[in-house]
């Protein structure tokens, strides 16, 4: 199952990130994992939360907002777990444009976050694999 | 076939046309002398007599008029007749400082609506058609202008005015309207409304569209002539000269044919004022040759363009001008390279980004930088940033190509360029050039 991801496009410019989180927080809107890609002239902040549309309402004067699926794969807390991973995508030839971790606050298990060029072939790939991908129910649930 | 209103003057041959303006440009600085005391102490200054003008290559000795000067004399200052000759006031907007107004003799009337409606035949007018004008009417020279043109040909004219889009479209279907007459972006607005109201292009009657007053590329005159199914013809022309036709565009679509048996035209460097030979970039000058109530000499319009009198497939002889390229006043000389805003603008559009965007120029290490601040819409930004780079790089190289200098592009999200109030501020110049 891929879930939504919000990315906002920011100016890179002080108290822009302040701005975007800030709105978040008012709008009582959970961050699950979070992630921030940085270039000489902007920044794109990249969110998995609790209420997906509550988020992207809040964040809309903040600057551009974009909404895409991803891929958040459970892994197993221990060495080798995410090479396991991607071995499998590389193997599909699925490119994987930027990934990012988190910690699940109710089972401490540990989740890779995936954007990757074709995320349905990496879905089916995954479960024939075996390996448990969560759904956006899943991450309002955590 | 190509159509001509006065044929034995829009196709004359370059001698007839230089022994018109010879004549006329004699008796026109007389003229001037005589009664515009302004010009007359401008004269007196550099030192010109009229029996110095003998024909058009003299009028290089002429001063220049310019904005400021116009602002100088306003109201009646540059008149050139008595008021009781007078029959009719235009005006200009006044958004970028006073209002400029013009006086008109019916004399200066006739030639103006002479000039605009062979724009109209040009574009393919016979008194068959129906001749929809949404220029404004009153103060503004578009409606009046191409209204009288269009009397002129002999059309059926709608003296629609500008604005409520719905009624224009009624009478544009229920009246078999053939030509419209408007600014280029409301053109653009009307075609996208009746796509709106569920009509085809070839639902109308349009075979042609005479529209000016405002920059536009041909990008959007492509999209103009699809949306509405009719050929897109431009028309310039100023209130300082009398108002649209001064020029405007035959069938071959590649530039305006200026009337040249009422303006002589020149282009000069902006810096120095120097007359540039045919074919160079710079900013045009017009002389009135037979206007009586606001005859201007030299007036320098701050638009920047090329003259060529390359034969045109059309059969007229007169010079033509192309499309303005930009205002000498927004011009910048960055690394020796003139660039205008405009073109900037012009590639924007083309690659489908909003024209939301800024320019700054600095001097780093004694070189000049250029940057150009980008707005995104919310729907062309990607979550990943290779591609968002790959937009930067695009837009950098497109401007390098068309500038023949290269700038560095940056994006930004939707909103974050500062509206002023009206004009939005699109240069800022942080050289220090002038300590």
């Amino acid at each position: 199952m891929a879930i939504q991801q919000i990315s906002v496009f920011l100016e890179n410019k002080e108290g822009k990130l302040a701005e975007a989180i800030k709105a978040i927080s008012g709008a009582n809107v959970n961050i699950r994992a979070l992630c921030v890609a940085d270039t000489r002239d902007f920044g794109i902040l990249r969110l998995i939360t609790s209420d997906n549309a509550a988020a992207k309402a809040a964040l809309i004067d903040t600057g551009a907002v974009l909404v895409t699926d991803v891929i958040a794969a459970k892994m197993e807390d221990s060495a080798g777990a995410l090479s396991k991973i991607l071995n499998i995508l590389a193997e599909a030839q699925i490119n994987i444009e930027y990934m990012y971790a988190f910690t699940g606050a109710a089972d401490l298990g540990a989740y890779v976050v995936l954007r990757v060029d074709n995320t349905p072939a990496a879905e089916a790939i995954l479960k024939a694999a075996g390996i448990a991908t969560l759904s956006d129910e899943d991450v309002k649930a955590m | 076939m190509p159509n001509y209103y006065q044929p034995e003057i829009e196709t004359a041959s370059r001698e007839e046309i230089l022994a018109i303006q010879n004549e006329k440009i004699v008796k026109q600085v007389k003229h001037v002398y005589e009664n515009v005391k302004y010009y007359r102490d401008l004269m007196d200054a550099k030192g010109v007599k009229p029996e110095d003008i003998k024909g058009v290559d003299d009028i290089k000795k002429l001063p220049f008029l310019s904005k400021a000067d116009l602002r100088d004399a306003y109201p009646y200052g540059l008149l050139g007749t008595d008021l009781k000759n007078c029959v009719r006031i235009q005006s200009t907007s006044g958004t970028t400082g006073k209002r400029v107004v013009a006086f008109y003799t019916q004399h200066d009337i006739d030639l103006w609506e002479e000039c605009c409606a062979r724009a109209i035949v040009a574009a393919g007018g016979t008194n068959e058609d129906v001749c929809q004008v949404c220029y404004g009417y009153g103060l503004f020279t578009g409606g009046p202008g191409l209204n009288g043109g269009s009397h002129k040909v002999g059309c059926l004219t709608l003296p629609m005015s500008s604005g409520n889009t719905d009624r224009q479209i009624q009478f544009m279907m229920d009246l078999n309207a053939t030509i419209l007459c408007c600014t280029p972006s409301y053109a653009a607005y009307i075609g996208e409304t009746l796509a709106e109201k569920g009509f085809k292009p070839s639902d109308n009657k349009l075979k042609a569209g005479i529209f000016g007053a405002e920059p536009w590329t041909e990008e959007m005159r492509r999209s103009i002539e699809q949306s509405l199914g009719i050929k897109a013809y431009d028309i310039y022309g100023l209130t300082e000269t009398s108002g649209p036709g001064v020029a405007f565009e035959c069938c071959a679509q590649s530039g305006m044919h200026i009337n040249e048996d009422h303006f002589y035209a020149e282009i000069i460097d902006p810096e120095t004022g120097e007359v540039l030979p045919e074919g160079s970039k710079g900013e045009l000058v017009f002389t009135s040759l037979d206007k009586e109530a606001f005859p201007l000499l030299r007036y320098r319009t701050r638009d920047i363009c090329v003259l060529t009198r390359e034969k045109c497939a059309c059969g007229r002889t007169h010079v033509k001008m192309s499309k303005p390229m930009g205002r000498s006043d927004d011009m910048m000389i960055i690394r020796g390279v003139n660039v205008f805003p405009s073109q900037i603008e012009t590639v924007l559009l083309n690659e489908g980004y909003t024209p939301n965007y800024q320019i700054i120029v600095d001097r780093v290490n004694n070189s000049d930088t250029l940057d150009v601040n980008v707005e995104l819409l919310p729907e062309q930004f990607s979550d990943i940033v290779a591609e968002n780079q790959k937009k930067e790089h695009a837009l950098e190289v497109a401007m390098r190509t068309m500038l023949g200098i290269g700038p560095k592009v940056h994006l930004l999200p939707p909103h974050s360029i500062v509206r002023s109030e009206g004009k939005a501020v699109r240069v800022i110049d942080k050289r220090k050039l002038h300590d």
